[in-house]
């Protein structure tokens, strides 16, 4: 008998997957969530000298949900984050990589504090003037920052991921320029201008958590039952279809990346005009990094975005307050959890795309499979071609 | 002038290492973003490596012994940002924008979160001093000597990085197999080409030379103080932008650092300027970037352009 010769099959092999019921989804994302919990306590527990692994998770929840205070906060942090996000999602509905919030965000305080200075504290002028110029000019810079990549984009196809990640430190630059100009022998921070801005309506978290709400409403209907919200994500799927379909590509990437600076414009101005009054140059606590990461995690759906936003939140804020627990001295800690559950978060995504098919156990079949093609040989032996086409490779029939 | 191109040259290795790191990842495919991240990697690798070598041998120190030890853990460190990165986007096939980004944020924290909490720095001063020791007799060779050996070991190491990529990528079968696979995947596969083999391997390697850039930084140009370790994922970010001002050439990365650098230092160097003078003159590296990123976009050519795969990870079985 001639011996069967079978290359080794690998041990799995990948496919997509068509859909994934959604609790199923739930559970994937859950136990990567989890598991970097755990992975993030074990390793915290190690370095620090005091805490253990169940403090870990007892200042996680403490540190969100521990005081009223602490409720109110992590709502607005995490509606600062979720604007961010908004902002972001038709950009990246698009494929526009905005990797510039951050400096968009920024621009947008710096405009807004330079209207409280000069307006305000210096020109004398009513709060309600000052808050009049204040939208008006802060949001104008955000959108400038984010239409000039945008331009470039459009017309020269400009690489914007480059681009926009340079506006964020020129951004970042001028502020520390006009700290200089308005505070030249201060030891590198600003004095705020407690006395202009916008007012608060109830307690001090409301007017964000509301604005950003509005924001969330409109990004839905925008996104998912306007035109334009059709049409942006057509030049995302594919711009030739688009230009087929008669759609006017650059004027969608401008138009879009309009919104995105606007409402980034409109976090900074939150940011400084209420929460603030000041500014810095990482006054974006790195929101727009983060927020890239809440977008794409919720695969550009709006709603899901609430989610994630509030999930990297829920984190970050749980983490500040085991960082002082465990008596860590930087903030660096927090980004290291982060990360961990980025990796997690990121590799259960391969998970919910594609599934493994393991290598079914075959071995056995194998020769009662030949055996059946031999005893047909027999029995069809007037047609030789056909036979071998239906043997197994490498199995010679006529012996 | 002279001493403007000195001090120039001293600085760009940090972008040479960053950007050759990169171009290597980046030829075969993959937009490595997590760079600044891995560039803080290897330089806590390294650094932590000074300090284990430094606590033990401090009274008689080995030069070449210690510069070799922490070269090799500024490597490993950042090898290993670079697995996670290249396991999540070759063998998981996730968004490499995304997975770049969180390995950036991962490699700052852990980077600022090790060093605080394990390194030693007490003899830091010492080891730079040894690591970025220049030869003795340069000064004396006139402009000659002070412009071309008047530097540290690493920068050396830099440019020859830079040129061994250039003859590798460019004169071995290995390099166009790189290429290959950076231009089209789903070719390079067909015609017996290991995809996922060479994607790893360029990320790792790249990760490797990147990581030495930050580890250049904080022992030789800055000389061995921690406190600015902040400005490497700056750094890190120009030395992206770098790759497309060179046009993806490793030999153009040695000029075009040292034209960086150039721009780096100007506001530190000039002098008679006012404080708010410098801050706008700190600006120049960032619009000069987007100014060559405009240029190479409106005039680019057919040869200048990206590897065509760019960014997009490869599945098989995809149509």
């Amino acid at each position: 008998m001639a011996e069967i010769k079978v290359a080794r099959e690998p041990l799995f092999h990948i496919v997509k997957r068509p859909n994934i019921p959604v609790w199923k989804k739930l559970l994937y994302y859950a136990i990567a969530i989890v598991a970097a919990l755990i992975i993030s306590a074990v390793f915290c527990a190690i370095s620090s000298d005091v805490g253990d692994f169940g403090d870990f998770f007892k200042y996680l929840f403490e540190g969100v949900i521990g005081t009223e205070m602490r409720i109110w906060l992590f709502f607005r942090e995490g509606m600062l984050l979720l604007g961010v996000a908004l902002a972001l999602l038709p950009a990246f509905k698009m494929k526009f990589w905005n990797l510039g919030a951050n400096g968009q965000v920024v621009i947008s305080c710096l405009v807004s504090y330079a209207v409280m200075f000069y307006f305000g504290k210096e020109g004398g002028s009513s709060n309600a003037t000052v808050i009049v110029i204040m939208i008006v000019a802060s949001i104008s810079a955000s959108i400038l920052w984010a239409v000039i990549p945008a331009i470039f984009k459009a017309f020269f196809n400009t690489n914007e991921t480059l681009f926009t990640l340079m506006m964020n430190y020129i951004a970042e630059g001028l502020v520390l320029l006009m700290i200089k100009v308005w505070a030249p022998s201060g030891s590198g921070s600003l004095d705020p201008i407690p006395d202009f801005g916008l007012i608060d309506i109830g307690n001090v978290y409301l007017l964000t958590i509301t604005v950003v709400a509005i924001i969330s409403v409109f990004s839905y209907f925008y996104l998912n039952k306007s035109k334009h919200g059709y049409e942006l994500s057509v030049v995302g799927e594919s711009v030739n279809t688009a230009k087929y379909a008669g759609m006017n590509v650059k004027k969608i990437v401008i138009r879009t990346m309009v919104l995105s600076g606007a409402i980034c414009g409109i976090i900074g101005l939150l940011l400084t005009g209420n929460i603030n009054h000041s500014v810095h140059s990482t006054m974006h606590g790195n929101m727009g990094f983060t927020a890239i990461i809440a977008t794409w995690l919720a695969q550009f759906n709006p709603l899901t975005t609430i989610g994630t936003c509030f999930l990297i939140t829920f984190i970050s804020r749980g983490m500040n307050f085991v960082k002082i627990k465990f008596h860590f001295y930087d903030t660096s800690i927090v980004n290291v959890v982060i990360g961990f559950t980025y990796f997690f978060i990121i590799a259960c995504s391969f998970f919910i795309s594609y599934k493994l098919i393991f290598k079914k156990k075959e071995k056995k079949a194998m020769p009662t499979d030949f055996m059946v093609d031999g005893s047909q040989a027999e029995t069809v032996a007037e047609k030789p071609a056909t036979k071998t086409k239906s043997n197994k490779k490498g199995v010679k029939n006529n012996d | 002038m002279t001493d403007l191109l000195v001090a120039a040259i001293s600085l760009s290795a940090v972008f040479l290492f960053g950007c050759v790191g990169e171009i290597i990842t980046e030829k075969g495919g993959n937009l490595n973003l997590g760079i600044p991240g891995i560039m803080c990697m290897g330089a806590a690798g390294g650094c932590w490596c000074v300090s284990l070598y430094m606590n033990n041998f401090n009274a008689n120190p080995v030069g070449v012994l210690l510069i070799l030890f922490s070269i090799f853990g500024a490597v490993v460190f950042a090898m290993f940002a670079g697995l996670i990165y290249s396991f999540l986007t070759t063998t998981l096939k996730c968004n490499q924008n995304i997975t770049g980004l969180a390995t950036t944020i991962f490699g700052t924290g852990f980077t600022q979160f090790f060093m605080t909490n394990f390194a030693d720095v007490s003899h830091y001063d010492a080891a730079s001093k040894i690591i970025a020791a220049k030869l003795s007799f340069a000064e004396d060779l006139g402009w000659f000597g002070k412009v071309f050996l008047n530097y540290g070991v690493l920068t050396y190491i830099a440019i020859a990085i830079a040129i061994c990529t250039a003859l590798f990528l460019n004169r071995t079968k290995h390099g166009l197999h790189l290429r290959a696979v950076g231009e089209n995947p789903a070719t390079a596969d067909a015609t017996g080409i290991n995809v996922s083999l060479y994607k790893y391997g360029a990320i790792l390697i790249g990760s490797g030379v990147a990581g030495l850039g930050g580890f250049f930084y904080i022992m030789d140009y800055i000389g061995g103080s921690w406190e600015n370790a902040a400005t490497i994922e700056a750094f890190g970010w120009l030395s992206v932008a770098l790759v497309i001002f060179t046009l993806w050439r490793p030999l153009f990365s040695i000029l075009g650092s040292i034209i960086f650098a150039m721009f780096y230092i100007f506001a530190f160097k000039i002098t008679g300027i006012s404080q708010v003078g410098t801050k706008a003159i700190e600006l120049l590296p960032y619009i000069i970037t987007i100014i060559v990123l405009i240029f190479t976009s409106i005039f680019g050519k057919k040869n200048v352009q990206p590897p065509a795969s760019l960014g997009l990870n490869y599945f098989r079985e995809d149509r």
